[in-house]
């Protein structure tokens, strides 16, 4: 029992920083259709900015977490408007391949400059242990960092999306771009924000993963990308919520399977949940099923 | 009729040419076993371009598994010649067909999805393969199988490279080709005709499986050493990366996206990490400019040399 608790407890911390990652691509594909396959890549540059802030500026944790959101941020939106932009009209092949090349852009570029090893974090953040049921269950205060700064971006993020003009802009264009134009909406502007609100929520999830695993490496973002998109799958992509609901799942059921089963297989986990959910409800569990258009 | 025949002769005549050429180079140890080497690895990664382009290019289905089907031809293989002692042809053909029994069942739950679904989930099922591989002891897990036995020769990759080209080939200038290709253009007027959407895509994937088997085959029989992380996702994004350069939907586009990106491979192998952030920008600057690739729709022919340059720029240039 006290162990079932204490890998759901890793689990949710897992299940987080997938959150973080996994509302940024269900932004992006609920407005413009696409698998940003960059996306994984901001986490890492994320983690990096990090890194130079905490390391070399000697920056505190707040500070570095702000920076790296910012840089973050604008990182998305460079993205988008140097390599999707152009293509917003070509077919879905040429912009999948195109993230694809950002992608591999971004990571490559970055294992230029930083060189291909693997960097430590300096320890910016005392990390204690609390015990429970007589040191049977262990909490970090790392965990609870995480737990925390993720639930306020998200409730942020609800508000931002709920109860701000952006927000009902970007509501209305994953609608229908064309009558979104017409009712006066900067499309354009539109894409870019949440551009930048999902890559900025990407770069906390990189630095506090960082900070978590107290390792980086350029090539960081490729599976933790995958599955962040696998989590938004199973949540139901377009859906903000689902994307919460699906990465904690996720993180959880990972968890779970590298601990009772075999951790060998944990990475595999994630893509049979994909697969089974796309055959079974290819919506996912919040998704709206949308009928095929002719 | 007779202009088809003189077509024929002349294509089974420089296909003759070629090979002789190379062989007489190997034998005279012009091309030497550094050139050698990569000579195969362009070989093999055409068969696996052209396959791959079948299913992508031709039948629209946007698969980013296709090192998957490798790794199954690759392991039947190896373990056939390595661990059970049987002879090549055999190892060959089962690691073909096994890869295509893959294929078939990969083909029939995917077929309920399209686009970037169908990416996704083909991925996830190449990964799920890697993944398995790595776990199993009796082929090495993650250190690999080691000193497969070498039975692959200038006549088999040539055999089996040419052999690829002209199956697939003529497969697209088939009813069934022109039944996958009519699914790419517009899947539910495809269907509202009377194609059966389900069987060709299935179809599409078991006949690209299959070819990725024996490059599966091929590689592990000629380079001794298969690991699983060989036939990870950036695999599958280099062969994709080839028939998006070649052009999608063009057979002799993947044979030069192949040929184009094995040399840039070849000539910065000191530099891998150059390497990569060229082909990341090669990717984004065709897609940007150029988004049919190199050669589009069209083939190279005869007929296009002939017509000069003029009508060759037409179609190659811009």
């Amino acid at each position: 029992m006290a162990v079932l608790l204490q890998q759901l407890l890793n689990g949710i911390s897992l299940g987080s920083i997938y959150a973080l990652l996994a509302l940024g691509y269900t932004m992006v594909y609920g407005i413009i259709n696409l698998i940003n396959f960059a996306h994984g890549d901001v986490y890492m540059i994320g983690a990096y900015i990090g890194f130079i802030a905490t390391a070399l500026l000697g920056l505190g944790f707040i500070p570095a977490l702000l920076l790296s959101m910012a840089i973050s941020a604008l990182l998305g939106m460079a993205i988008e408007k140097v390599a999707y932009r152009p293509l917003r009209n070509s077919s879905r092949i040429a912009l999948l391949i195109t993230a694809i090349g950002m992608s591999l852009l971004l990571e490559y570029t970055t294992m230029y400059i930083a060189g291909p090893d693997t960097r430590s974090f300096p320890t910016v953040l005392t990390n204690r242990q609390f015990s429970f049921m007589s040191g049977q269950i262990n909490i970090s205060s790392m965990q609870l960092y995480i737990l925390l700064i993720s639930i306020i971006l998200m409730i942020l993020l609800q508000f931002i999306v709920q109860r701000t003009k952006i927000g009902k802009a970007m509501r209305a264009v994953s609608m229908d771009k064309g009558a979104a134009q017409l009712m006066g909406i900067n499309v354009d502007t539109t894409i870019s924000a949440t551009f930048a609100i999902g890559s900025a929520l990407a770069g906390a999830a990189g630095i506090l993963v960082g900070i978590y695993y107290n390792s980086i490496d350029p090539l960081m973002g490729i599976t933790p990308g995958l599955k962040a998109f696998i989590a938004a799958v199973f949540g139901g992509i377009g859906s903000i919520p689902g994307a919460m609901v699906g990465g904690l799942l996720l993180g959880m059921i990972e968890t779970l399977v590298s601990g009772y089963l075999n951790s060998n297989y944990r990475d595999a986990v994630a893509f049979v949940i994909l697969i089974i959910i796309l055959l079974i409800k290819p919506s996912g569990l919040l998704g709206k099923n949308t009928g095929e258009k002719v | 009729m007779a202009d088809k025949r003189h077509n024929l002769i002349r294509n089974i005549m420089t296909l003759a040419a070629i090979y002789a050429i190379i062989q007489l180079l190997i034998s005279f140890d012009i091309i030497d076993q550094h050139l050698q080497l990569n000579l195969f690895l362009l070989c093999i990664n055409i068969i696996l371009a052209v396959s791959l382009n079948l299913i992508t290019g031709f039948t629209g289905q946007f698969s980013l598994g296709h090192a998957g089907f490798m790794a199954i031809g690759a392991y039947v293989s190896a373990v056939m010649t390595l661990k059970l002692h049987l002879p090549f042809p055999l190892a060959i053909a089962t690691s073909a067909v096994s890869a295509a029994i893959v294929g078939v069942l990969v083909g029939i739950p995917t077929l309920r999805l399209r686009g970037d679904y169908l990416a996704i989930a083909t991925l996830g099922l190449s990964e799920i393969i890697r993944i398995i591989a790595l776990n199993i002891d009796y082929i090495g897990g993650a250190s690999g199988l080691a000193d497969i036995p070498r039975y692959v020769n200038w006549p088999w990759i040539f055999a089996m490279t040419a052999g690829t080209i002209i199956i697939i080939y003529n497969f697209i200038h088939s009813s069934y080709g022109r039944a996958c290709i009519a699914i790419r253009e517009d899947d539910v007027a495809a269907e509202s005709m009377g194609i059966n959407i389900a069987r060709y895509k299935i179809l599409a994937f078991t006949i690209g499986a299959f070819f990725a088997g024996i490059a599966g085959s091929l590689y592990a029989n000629y380079f001794y050493f298969l690991k699983p992380n060989a036939f990870g996702f950036m695999k599958s994004i280099d062969i994709l990366v080839m028939v998006v350069f070649g052009g999608l939907g063009s057979i002799t586009g993947s044979v030069v996206g192949a040929a184009a990106l094995t040399l840039l491979s070849m000539v910065l192998q000191d530099l891998p990490t150059l390497r990569m952030i060229l082909y990341a920008l090669l990717l984004l600057v065709i897609m940007l400019y150029r988004p049919q690739g190199l050669l589009g729709n069209a083939e190279l022919s005869w007929k296009l040399l002939k017509r000069g340059d003029k009508d060759a720029t037409a179609t190659n240039g811009k």
